[in-house]
């Protein structure tokens, strides 16, 4: 028998999956029958520590712990919120996931729910995806006619109301506290941590907030147990991730792979992206969403130790900034040769400084600049001493904001330059040249 | 004026929805209903007007400075009139590294217009906008809540001519 590995997508493609009566055939809502009436919330917090799931959105942070941290006051609500505000450029999984097989998450937000003692529950869906909210609301109101949602769920006394709240278009709220901002109706500013939402969230209640993805795992870690679920993967990356690819490749869109594959495996092989497209090579890979560091094609497959690159935490961060990359959110934006790296982080920096809140001055001032200095060298007017510049004001963003959003602004300017300095250079040396339609620098990346 | 507040009566059906919409949030946190209100300002009129958001204000019992700081913060809401079909193009980069920058050129010759503004004939109004979680399917751009996916320039005069039809 083969092994299964398919925990989030097995029968993501059976016609019919996204109604109740289809999810229902296929096994579907037996986690949320074996929670409530077998398992009592702390055992199921358990499996899923010893799972060893990590935050799927891409902060990677393990989700037992998450929800361990959860305050429990008496008399006062708890809250789970979904973080279905999936926006880092490069990443459309949770998006795939809602829209073809949404009962999965209703399930996981279930048992979920019953875990941390919430009877109330939001999906923070971003609103471009409107069409997916009313998806998700119709798989809602199936359930509850079937007696999986709503008063005395199965009879077991539980009581569970679930509610799917529209964004309104700002990448920001995917941070969390931005998220449960706007969740309240506010403009979406992170706020200062501590306190952590896991004591004061939504409302200023404790609350815990999830990923799509991270969810959407529970009801199998709830039917298979935990140490199932950490027998896939290596390490401390345990069980599967959804990547979504994208790019220069055969076959982009989104696969379930167990952690631990190769890279090369995963570019490669026809059960994933089909390798690159004909006839062109790989020039760079952003792995993990456009926030992580840009990583040249000799240090894909490899790490510049020379080991062999695995699709996990641990191997596409080995090397840390120098060499390595981060797996984040599994964004994977395959780059060939007729890319320019400039255009790429130029267009990449404007979106942070579009999508900054504008609350910390070295973000919202920092990103408009390192936009402005990136697109001056991209239209041939750079000078050598912006390259130096934009290291310069990426280590000022960095580290120095509320949020991460900083982080990931300075990240990919940082790294491009870091592997790419010679486009840089090409582009202020020879401006004539390198703003002619279609120009790309063909030169040898540098060695990091 | 008399015009403006001609405008900004929401339909009864979605006057009900509003009242549906506060009571998913606990008691006193109503303000919590503004972005899905918004939605439904914008479903009705196109675009959100000052005047609209003051009657917001007043359904939710809060500030209208509340809800002028959030529509302004939020992209996906029209501060001006809009034509029939605003088109919301993915500008991101992994939309560009799929042909997403020379289809754009082919939708603005077609068009005729730039960035932001309106076709003289009232039909097309052209947003540029941030990724869409769709990056695998690109290039590609939204028309309210439909996506258009895999755009080609054959495809994108095939779409145009469609809805203007």
């Amino acid at each position: 028998m083969a092994e299964i590995t398919k925990i989030l997508t097995e029968h993501i493609d059976k016609p019919g999956i996204e109604t109740f009566k289809v999810y229902r055939e296929n096994g579907g809502y037996n986690a949320v029958e074996k929670a409530l009436k077998e398992m009592t919330s702390d055992a199921i917090v358990e499996e899923v520590k010893k799972a060893g799931v990590r935050g799927r959105g891409g902060a990677g942070f393990p989700m037992g712990m998450k929800w361990s941290f959860l305050a429990k006051p008496e008399g006062v609500p708890r809250y789970l919120v979904c973080n279905a505000d999936e926006s880092e450029p490069g990443t459309f999984k949770d998006h795939y996931l809602m829209k073809s097989i949404p009962h999965l998450l209703i399930e996981g937000m279930i048992v979920s729910s019953f875990a941390l003692g919430a009877n109330k529950g939001f999906i923070y869906v971003r609103g471009e995806l409107m069409y997916v909210i009313r998806i998700l609301e119709n798989a809602i109101e199936e359930a509850k006619a079937a007696g999986f949602l709503g008063k005395n769920i199965l009879g077991t006394g539980y009581d569970l109301e679930l509610v799917v709240q529209p964004g309104g278009g700002a990448y920001i709220c995917g941070e969390e506290t931005a998220l449960l901002e706007s969740l309240e109706g506010k403009r979406g500013n992170p706020r200062n941590k501590p306190p952590f939402p896991a004591v004061k969230g939504l409302y200023q209640c404790p609350t815990v907030v999830n990923n799509v993805e991270s969810i959407a795992n529970t009801p199998w870690i709830v039917m298979n147990g935990g140490d199932k679920y950490a027998s896939f993967g290596v390490g401390r990356s345990t069980g599967t991730k959804l990547i979504s690819a994208s790019g220069h490749i055969n076959k982009p869109g989104v696969y379930e792979i167990p952690l631990g594959i190769s890279v090369r495996e995963f570019m490669e092989s026809d059960e994933y992206c089909g390798g690159i497209r004909h006839g062109h090579q790989l020039k760079a890979l952003v792995a993990g969403g456009s926030s992580v560091p840009i990583l040249p094609a000799h240090l894909v497959y490899e790490t510049a130790e020379g080991n062999e690159r695995l699709m996990t935490y641990e191997s596409l961060s080995d090397g840390g900034f120098a060499s390595g990359t981060m797996l984040g959110s599994g964004g994977f934006i395959v780059m060939d040769e007729t890319t320019c790296i400039v255009r790429n982080t130029w267009n990449f920096s404007r979106f942070y400084a579009h999508e900054s809140c504008g609350q910390c001055s070295p973000c919202r001032e920092g990103t408009g600049w390192m936009t402005k200095v990136l697109e001056r060298i991209e239209n041939g007017k750079g000078s050598m001493s912006d390259i130096d510049l934009l290291v310069d004001v990426a280590k000022k963003i960095e580290g120095n904001t509320i949020c991460p959003l900083g982080d990931a602004a300075a990240w990919p300017v940082a790294s491009a330059i870091r592997h790419f300095r010679d486009e840089f250079e090409w582009h202020i040396t020879n401006p004539t040249e390198a703003t002619k339609p279609g120009a790309i620098y063909r030169g040898e990346p540098i060695l990091a | 004026m008399s015009e403006v507040e001609e405008r900004v009566a929401l339909t009864p059906e979605r006057l009900a929805k509003v009242q549906e919409i506060i009571k998913r949030y606990p008691a006193g946190q109503q303000k919590s209903a503004l972005l899905p209100i918004l939605h439904l300002v914008q479903e009705q009129f196109g675009w959100v007007s000052a005047a609209s958001m003051d009657m917001v204000a007043e359904l939710l019992d809060i500030q209208p400075v509340e809800v002028y700081e959030v529509t302004t913060f939020y992209t996906m809401f029209h501060l001006e009139p809009v034509g029939k079909h605003v088109i919301e193009y993915c500008r991101t980069g992994p939309c560009c590294n799929m042909g997403g920058e020379g289809v754009y050129d082919h939708l603005k010759n077609r068009l005729g217009i730039k960035e932001k503004e309106t076709t003289a004939d009232g039909v097309f109004t052209l947003k540029e906008v941030e990724c869409l979680a769709a990056c695998g399917w690109g290039p590609c751009f939204q028309i309210r809540e439909k996506f258009y996916l895999h755009l080609t320039n054959d495809k994108v005069d095939e779409i145009i001519d469609e809805l203007r039809n």
